[in-house]
């Protein structure tokens, strides 16, 4: 069973194809790398997926519903939560509200009432990730490190069964990649489906079930992460000769 | 006391204004320079409902309302499709649009020759006529525009709005129907422009086009940077500024029109310092 299908997809930046034609599948609950070479089509799957960019064809199937996410169809809201390369915040929002404005309800009448009870449980999602301390200050004012894990908090407001994670390693201490390692599997226990675009192989290697190899918008491997690792093809795209 | 009371109410009036112009410029980041028409709706939905058709002052702003409610239902969206600087420019455009309308279409507004002798409101018999119970009638608005706005943005609304401010492709991709909501916020900021239009046009009972042209987008704006964005208080402070401190000038002893253009040059200057050395005014809590 498959909780991502993509068939298809076709995505062109000025003439140069991002994503070719691709197609792809991934599993219910699993651990899913997505690495490649830069310029693959990584991160513009991730953003056509999430409805931040229009694919110029094809379709995707996110737990039975199928989209088209192209320029002239738009895609229903879905079920998904996701970090960005570069990490994007409410900046000038307090920690604990870039919680709670996941948490809220979001219906307009909805809107316009306070439920204390969010707030009770935004609270103990940074306490989960380990910045309660950080509640009151603005999400500006937070580490790199800080704010990486503010935004897999959000993911894990959310609950959204398929969790798009593009870098969420890059840049961070050892101490700092360890407790995302954590978090990334107690989400995965939950029963999350889980896509990772990373580019540090050791620890594809550790976190990840499976992985899909792209170069220059096709998939070249998708296979269990030791099997694809070791694939000629891979070693020749993304690791050199 | 006199002079006191009437720049009591001048500032009320205005400060009710920039209190709803601060709910989409400071809280939801979207600078518009089209609240002057706004403004002039209510000015003239006011006198025109009380010179022509005799209706209450109540009733006449509750008209005038609708209409800013209207139009801002049509406005909003169109508006919303744009970003920074292109939004001032669209909104520009739609005051100029408004004004033009307030000038030619002189069967209703009189263009340039204006709405004298419009009535002072009334309540159970009782006629605002005196400017102290003007001013404690302006100060009624004032209070009620700003619990009501303090109310809404201390629910997860005011929070969506500034979140809307912060990444509006994130917002909407926590399943926040954006559009939406920035239309809402867009009419909510629109009504209460002509609320403090309906009010002047009310106390000082005449009124003309000139007063709801683009220049006075850009006085509004500069009340809500000045005094600080996102900051209802600072709402306050920023139109104390500009409505106390150019008053200075008369004591001055300048010709009337020299005044005038000074009081041009001190607006400016006075966004130009502001940018400079506190991009987010007074007590604002956020930058440009």
């Amino acid at each position: 069973m498959n909780a991502l299908t993509i068939t298809k997809l076709t995505k062109k930046f000025a003439g140069t194809n991002a994503l070719d034609d691709l197609s792809l599948e991934f599993e219910y609950g699993k651990i899913t790398g997505l690495i490649g070479p830069n310029g693959s089509g990584k991160t513009t799957l991730i953003n056509i997926i999430s409805n931040f960019l229009r694919a110029d064809s094809g379709a995707f199937t996110i737990h039975e519903n199928t989209l088209c996410n192209t320029a002239k169809s738009k895609s229903p809201p879905t079920k998904f939560s996701r970090t960005f390369q570069n990490v994007r915040l409410f900046d000038q929002m307090t920690v604990l509200d870039n919680i709670v404005i996941v948490l809220n309800e979001k219906g307009f009448l909805k809107l316009l009432k306070n439920d204390y009870r969010i707030k009770k449980k935004a609270t103990n999602i940074l306490k989960r990730i380990g910045l309660q301390e950080s509640a009151n200050n603005l999400a500006a004012e937070l580490s790199y490190g800080q704010r990486k894990l503010l935004e897999i908090g959000r993911v894990l407001a959310s609950d959204s069964p398929l969790i798009l994670l593009d870098e969420p390693f890059a840049g961070l201490f050892p101490h700092m990649i360890e407790t995302l390692k954590k978090h990334i599997n107690t989400l995965k226990r939950h029963g999350k489906t889980i896509i990772l675009i990373e580019h540090n192989i050791r620890l594809v290697r550790e976190v990840c079930d499976r992985i899909t190899v792209l170069n220059c918008g096709k998939s070249i491997a998708s296979d269990e992460t030791n099997i694809a690792l070791s694939q000629p093809d891979v070693l020749n795209a993304y690791l050199g000769n | 006391m006199e002079y006191l009371i009437h720049i009591a109410i001048i500032l009320s009036i205005y400060s009710i204004l920039s209190m709803g112009l601060n709910l989409i410029l400071g809280y939801m980041g979207q600078l518009s320079l089209t609240h002057a028409a706004f403004f002039g709706i209510g000015a003239y939905t006011i006198a025109i409902g009380a010179t022509r058709f005799h209706i209450n002052f109540y009733l006449a702003l509750l008209i005038g309302m609708v209409i800013s409610g209207l139009l801002a239902t049509v406005i909003g969206p169109l508006l919303g499709r744009f970003k920074r600087d292109y939004y001032a420019l669209a909104s520009l455009g739609t005051n100029v649009i408004l004004f033009s309308i307030f000038l030619n279409w002189t069967n209703l507004t009189r263009g340039p020759l204006g709405i004298p002798g419009i009535d002072r409101p009334e309540i159970f018999g009782y006629i605002f006529r005196s400017n102290l119970s003007f001013l404690l009638l302006c100060l009624f608005f004032l209070y009620m525009t700003h619990t009501l706005l303090r109310k809404l943005l201390s629910t997860p609304f005011g929070l969506v709005i500034k979140a809307i401010r912060e990444d509006e492709a994130v917002a909407s991709s926590f399943g926040y129907k954006t559009k939406k909501i920035k239309t809402i916020t867009f009419i909510i900021s629109a009504i209460f422009s002509t609320i403090a239009g309906g009010l002047l046009a009310s106390y000082i009972t005449f009124i003309d086009p000139s007063t709801f042209d683009f220049n006075e987008s850009i006085y509004f704006l500069a009340m809500v940077i000045i005094g600080g964005l996102a900051d209802l208080r600072g709402s306050i402070l920023g139109t104390t500024v500009l409505v106390v401190l150019p008053e200075a000038l008369r004591f001055l002893g300048l010709p009337s029109d020299v005044a005038a253009n000074l009081r041009q040059i001190f607006y400016g200057l006075a966004l130009i310092l502001m940018m400079m050395f506190h991009p987010q005014g007074f007590l604002g809590k956020y930058k440009m």
